[in-house]
């Protein structure tokens, strides 16, 4: 896999058509890799009848809420932790 | 794709239309979709059967022992976080068929509280099917957005200094937050313990009281 | 970022949280389980079935209930896959 804990990585901020799970919110969005789970088959071929295959790293990643949100209210330790796949990552550091 | 399009935000639980007796279109619609796929072979009656059992069987009881056994026994904590799937089969649970569970543990200094904000992605094995809030709209918007706002409804006031930690379940991981033991309860069973432990606790929107919550 | 009807993180919204909860109905319950069933089979995978809610009408989407989603969606994907045949379930209940 291509990251690692503790990598600066950013939500490719593409535009898609068709099923993804990578939320509008985050795209864009500058995190860091807190885990690296096991790999899953591909959610958007499987979602048009395909196999999945290659599975698709994928990754715990960590946000801080201000830099998600404009106007979060709450604390500045706060965080947002989301599983993104690894070919809507890209190295930040 | 529209942008914002108009929100029915005062329409949190949307009904269906009734029909003479009483219950939705829907529901006539379900029953007889699933007579003609029987019929045409695609499912068989028992598949169904057994999905129907496995899913009312299915209660927050069973995290709740997780968590209880947890409390009492750090070594088994350890292996709760490491691996849930695996400890849950320990304690002979069903960690149901995702791949993956992912136990959250909640501490002085971190609160964790999960949602699907794209659909409703939850433990159900181990918590029973989610509660509507959860996959609704406005739960859906506002866990990530505003989540202190969203346990300030619930009741929850974290204390200074906590990390509030959403987690939004996007893939094939299973998200069970962890609540914080309770102080008091040292006498306590670890029956009893489990009895403190409500579902709200291991979503993250609810923390354990050191009695059972009077009906 | 232009987003998705299903796509709701940070959907702006003040709503509050309506705490009140039913019990599944048995439709839903059977809803529920049929699903669980063609997966068991490989009829539908949980991408097809997810991409099927999502290919709802912004209103229809928001305005239908949870499990009426499902329907729809299970409903949409077999006759696109042709398991189904259009207006096979319609004549069906017009019975």
């Amino acid at each position: 896999m291509r990251y690692r804990p503790g990598q600066e990585v950013r939500v490719a901020a593409r535009p898609h058509v068709g099923h993804h799970r990578t939320p509008a919110y985050l795209k864009g969005k500058t995190g860091t890799v807190m885990r690296v789970h096991p790999s899953f088959l591909n959610p958007e071929s499987r979602a048009n009848g395909k196999d999945g295959l290659p599975k698709q790293p994928l990754y715990f990643v960590s946000f801080q809420q201000s830099d998600i949100w404009p106007e979060y209210r709450g604390d500045p330790a706060d965080r947002l932790y989301v599983d993104v796949f690894e070919h809507w990552l890209d190295d930040a550091g | 794709m529209s942008s914002y399009g108009h929100d029915h935000e005062n329409h949190e639980h949307p009904h269906e239309s009734l029909t003479d007796s009483g219950e939705p279109a829907a529901a006539a619609r379900v029953r007889a979709l699933v007579d003609l796929l029987v019929e045409k072979g695609v499912v068989e009656s028992q598949d169904v059967r057994e999905q129907i059992d496995w899913l009312v069987s299915r209660s927050p009881g069973d995290g709740a022992r997780l968590v209880a056994r947890a409390w009492v026994d750090p070594e088994f904590k350890q292996r709760l976080l490491a691996d849930a799937r695996a400890a849950a089969l320990e304690l002979g649970l069903d960690p149901g068929p995702s791949p993956v569970v992912v136990a959250l543990e909640n501490t002085e200094t971190v609160h964790h509280m999960v949602v699907c904000t794209l659909c409703s992605c939850y433990p159900r094995a181990l918590l029973g099917p989610p509660p509507d809030w959860y996959k609704d709209f406005p739960y859906r918007s506002r866990a990530v957005a505003d989540p202190r706002g969203v346990l300030d409804e619930f009741g929850v006031h974290l204390d200074e200094g906590v990390e509030l930690r959403v987690v939004d379940s996007t893939a094939d991981i299973r998200y069970l937050v962890i609540p914080r033991r309770p102080a008091g309860t040292e006498a306590l069973r670890e029956e009893e313990l489990a009895a403190l432990v409500t579902r709200d606790s291991m979503i993250g929107v609810s923390i354990p009281a050191p009695s059972p919550i009077a009906a | 970022m232009e987003r998705a009807v299903h796509d709701r993180g940070g959907w702006p919204t003040d709503a509050p949280i309506d705490r009140s909860e039913h019990e599944l109905d048995d439709w839903e319950i059977l809803m529920d389980s049929l699903l669980g069933a063609l997966e068991k089979r490989s009829a539908v995978n949980v991408d097809e079935f997810r991409r099927g809610i999502e290919s709802m009408s912004p209103s229809a989407y928001e305005a239908a209930t949870y499990y009426e989603r499902w329907l729809y969606s299970v409903e949409t994907i077999l006759t696109e896959k042709g398991v189904l045949t259009p207006g096979e379930l319609d004549a069906r209940l017009a019975k």
